[in-house]
């Protein structure tokens, strides 16, 4: 069956002013099919207000293993961190 | 059976929704005033962060530490940043980045117009972070709760990075005022002409200002322009005392009554003469923004280019 049937990446956003958050994933012939299957299983409880699906294969992720050439650059910048500035106690609230 | 809802029943409901404290989302029905009024505000916002890049940008070369410069460049990376997260909330509304920018290029629309004025002197890095930055934070505190989801959520974004442009700003005012007294004047003379541009930054008294009762009632803005001013006033006086700035206001003093400060009044004339092309930097900055999206024409090309290639080894591996 799963053969048949694509790979879809479920989303919702459980509250209006919230963002879309990913949930799970399920398969189905297309995207309608998707949005109601996602209904079905992923909102029985009112959990969401709307819900996104999205191909799986369209999504493309960095990898654990980039993360040295990702992020290590940020270590040494402690600078764009609002602690790195002493300030005097009557004005630190800034 | 469903019957469709009239334009004034669609509107009802809008406000309903407004009025209960929810957000409006892209794909809702919203009336085409508000989708206007909120691209007209989201636009000018990002603009105003990525025109807000010149003026500190014209200090990188010559910050006086190399400490001092990497946090610079950061906060500038930031306001760019800050423009990408505003333009592509106010793409949800349905208009695309280049008819925001070609709105921007030929004055249809602004951006704050603090940016106008030039940037002489090292202090001047310090009085935009501790006074540009802190109004710009007073306003966009007061924005995360805007009805407009996208913007709302962006000005979340935002103002949890912003807290440390507004401090570093703040720390080279104090280290100056820690200095010679040719460095306490330098920090004292960039209050003085920033004072007055950052209070302009709130725009028009609520009486004058053209937008403000509509967008109060769509709470797309949740405060006017007078309250945030007063805010903005209530927090720089003591933190001006602390490190031994002046004020440039003889007007400022505290109003037991109200319990707030009160202060004198905006040259609006100047405001005027700023926000219509005439400041001292309005042609510069709009050239220089001409002039880097032409300049990057051949980047954006190339990438075309290469995307194209790409495409078609693709296809001929694929035959």
């Amino acid at each position: 069956m799963s053969d048949h049937m694509k790979l879809y990446e479920v989303f919702l956003r459980s509250k209006r002013g919230l963002d879309h958050k990913h949930v799970g994933s399920l398969h189905a012939e297309d995207a309608q099919q998707a949005l109601e299957y996602a209904r079905d299983v992923y909102t029985r409880r009112s959990e969401g207000v709307s819900i996104w699906v999205v191909n799986s294969s369209d999504i493309v992720a960095s990898q654990e293993d980039d993360c040295e050439s990702f992020y290590d650059p940020h270590d040494d910048k402690p600078y764009r961190h609002a602690t790195h500035y002493q300030l005097p106690d009557e004005v630190n609230n800034m | 059976m469903t019957r469709v809802l009239t334009e004034a029943e669609l509107e009802e409901k809008f406000q309903a929704r407004i009025d209960a404290e929810e957000k409006i989302e892209p794909k809702d029905w919203m009336p085409d005033k508000y989708r206007k009024n909120v691209l007209r505000q989201m636009s000018q916002h990002a603009h105003s962060e990525v025109i807000g890049m010149q003026p500190e940008g014209n200090w990188i070369t010559r910050a006086p530490t190399l400490h001092r410069k990497c946090i610079l460049l950061a906060k500038v990376q930031d306001e760019g940043g800050h423009g990408l997260y505003l333009y592509s909330a106010a793409e949800t509304l349905g208009t695309s980045r280049e008819e925001m920018n070609d709105a921007l290029h030929d004055g249809r629309a602004k951006y704050a117009s603090i940016f106008n004025y030039p940037t002489v002197t090292w202090a001047d890095m310090g009085a935009i972070g501790w006074l540009v930055d802190g109004a710009a934070i007073v306003n966009q505190v007061s924005l995360q709760r805007t009805s407009y989801g996208p913007y709302s959520r962006g000005m979340v974004r935002i103002c949890k990075e912003e807290s440390f442009h507004q401090r570093q700003g703040y720390h080279i005012m104090m280290v100056l005022m820690r200095g010679s007294d040719e460095q306490k004047n330098m920090a004292q003379d960039a209050l003085n002409r920033f004072w007055w541009p950052s209070m302009m930054m709130f725009g028009p008294h609520d009486t004058e200002s053209a937008h403000t009762a509509q967008s109060m009632k769509w709470k797309i803005k949740r405060q006017t322009n007078d309250e945030l001013r007063q805010k903005f006033v209530d927090q720089s006086v003591k933190q001006a005392e602390v490190i031994g700035l002046k004020i440039p206001d003889p007007d400022l003093k505290w109003n037991e009554e109200r319990g707030h400060y009160d202060f004198g009044e905006i040259d609006w004339e100047e405001f005027k003469q700023v926000v219509n092309g005439n400041g001292l930097c309005n042609r510069q900055r709009m050239a220089h923004h001409i002039k880097a999206q032409e300049e990057g024409k051949w980047v954006r090309d190339a990438i075309t280019a290469y995307e194209e290639k790409k495409r078609q080894r693709a296809d001929q591996a694929a035959a």
